[in-house]
């Protein structure tokens, strides 16, 4: 019995959050006509969120794309068909690893200081106080940094799977000497742009507008305290990367 | 209709508050309480610390709803004011938070233009008058540039004083404006205080339970206890006021009406009988 209610209270909480999400989601579509007005902000949050992430997303991408290449040429040279692993690794990226990677990625290191940006706002009362002075914080704060993320994602996805694919080209052709034509043309001609590429840019944008609002809203509903902003913080990290790989089955159910 | 409308907005009271009752769980914390804010004058509301002051400037600014009661500003009922509305009559009040609640990624100048960047379409040389006016007003236009991190409390309280009365508000209010301030911070936001209700013919009103500074700056005083008030009028009044409660609570006294003891079993038996902690 015990069990039975604990899984109802667990069930009911979950749903419980996501109206509220999808509520505040709502409240962020209404302010961002306005919001696009005053790009400025939305450039200096692009800043923070995006191109702050750089670094990481180029590291991880490259070492992603080693590691493709490696497993990849080890596995096709089996079967002597190492000419695929252009193919092989382009295809990963671009339908797979590159979005859900980069979404983690992303929710671990801009997502989680949103989340505590915007908490400790909270916290140390500027919100109250941007309230006091009749500035709509959810305007002025939260859409800028809302529409950053989403506008940052499928960039810095673009990103990681460019890096992703010298990753794969350095170990494959440079290190384990696959043909440099084959490599190319194989991409060229088995990668489709609207199957492959499309649906990896939708996947990006999605996972863009998920791990950006999970993070929004978990720090403008931050409890104002240390421990609130905290735990925020990580209930950002766990329900972002739940939220993107339950998407991500969702829409490769979908679309492939 | 203009000149009635005109007329009240302009009557006597800024803010009158009547039959104020407001619950937090199960404690009560204002019990039918009933305050007036006069025009032009400095109104301090005192008391111990948690009988719910700050609570009681946050429902006179629309943060927070009351169980029962009703709140007029400036002629306008808070419990019929839409949220557009509300921020329209927020745009005339100035509003003091405890710790200066400063924007930790500007700077001093960017802090003070920030209300005028928001509400209005000032050209950016005007904004830069009106800031540097604003700060030079405070003391601290040497200080423009300067991060809220790298102020002290007092400063800080400053540039948020000069940041709530950027727009030019009619009432401002103050929420434990002496907190944590060194005598010297403490005589320059008294002696602001005073200076900037009269020059700008402000009305403010303070929340503090500092019965000094608070009494050598305030017009009228409004002591509240136990969700009620305890008294009423100006310092001179309330020094000669006989309730025992007020004595204990202006003279700063350790027991008296207020027990020096929260309330609890008896200390024998929760020592060494079954009442357990």
């Amino acid at each position: 019995m015990g069990l039975l209610r604990e899984a109802y209270y667990i069930v009911l909480d979950f749903l419980q959050m996501l109206g509220a999400s999808g509520l505040f989601l709502l409240r962020l579509i209404k302010f961002t006509p306005q919001s696009l007005l005053r790009p400025r902000l939305i450039f200096q949050q692009v800043f923070s969120v995006g191109a702050m992430s750089l670094v990481l997303i180029m590291v991880s991408g490259l070492f992603i794309g080693m590691v493709l290449g490696l497993q990849g040429y080890n596995t096709l040279s089996k079967f002597a068909a190492t000419s695929a692993l252009g193919t092989l690794v382009v295809l990963s990226l671009l339908r797979e690893l590159g979005p859900v990677v980069t979404a983690l990625l992303f929710a671990g290191r801009a997502g989680t200081a949103l989340t505590s940006e915007i908490g400790l706002m909270r916290a140390t009362e500027q919100i109250a106080g941007m309230e006091m002075m009749a500035v709509d914080p959810v305007r002025r704060i939260v859409v800028p940094r809302f529409l950053a993320g989403v506008i940052s994602m499928p960039l810095l996805v673009g990103i990681f799977n460019a890096v992703g694919v010298l990753g794969g080209y350095l170990v494959g052709v440079l290190l384990m000497g696959v043909d440099i034509s084959a490599f190319w043309s194989q991409i060229h001609s088995n990668v489709d742009f609207h199957e492959d590429f499309v649906s990896g840019v939708i996947k990006s944008l999605v996972f863009g507008i998920a791990t950006t609002l999970i993070a929004v809203f978990e720090g403008y509903y931050a409890q104002p305290t240390a421990e609130g902003v905290s735990r925020a913080t990580t209930r950002t990290v766990v329900n972002s990367a739940l939220a993107v790989l339950a998407l991500d089955y969702l829409l490769t159910a979908f679309m492939f | 209709m203009a000149a009635s409308g005109q007329q009240k907005n302009e009557s006597e009271n800024v803010i009158e508050i009547t039959g104020l009752k407001y619950r937090r769980g199960e404690k009560l914390i204002f019990d039918r309480l009933n305050i007036t804010i006069p025009r032009g004058k400095i109104t301090a509301i005192m008391g111990p610390s948690g009988t719910g002051k700050t609570t009681l400037l946050r429902i006179m600014t629309g943060q927070v709803l009351p169980d029962r009661g009703r709140v007029i500003v400036e002629g306008r009922n808070m419990a019929r004011l839409d949220g557009d509305e509300l921020y329209e009559l927020r745009k005339s009040m100035g509003f003091l938070f405890q710790n200066g609640a400063l924007f930790t990624d500007y700077n001093v100048f960017e802090n003070v233009a920030f209300p005028l960047r928001e509400h209005t379409k000032l050209q950016e040389r005007l904004i830069h008058h009106v800031v540097l006016m604003k700060l030079q007003a405070v003391g601290l236009r040497g200080a423009w540039d300067m991060m809220p991190g790298e102020m002290s409390g007092g400063m800080a309280r400053r540039v948020a004083l000069a940041r709530a009365i950027a727009l030019d508000p009619k009432i401002i209010f103050y929420d434990e404006p002496f907190t944590g301030l060194d005598p010297i911070s403490m005589g320059v936001i008294v002696r602001l205080i005073r200076v900037l209700n009269d020059t700008l013919g402000l009305t403010s009103v303070i929340v503090s339970h500092d019965v000094a500074e608070v009494s050598s700056v305030s017009d009228q005083s409004y002591l509240i206890s136990n969700g009620k008030v305890v008294a009423r009028g100006t310092p001179e009044e309330l020094e000669h006021n006989k309730s025992a409660w007020v004595r204990q609570f202006l003279q700063g006294l350790a027991d008296g009406p207020v027990p020096f003891h929260y309330p609890g079993p008896d200390y024998a038996s929760q020592l060494f009988g079954e009442e357990s902690v």
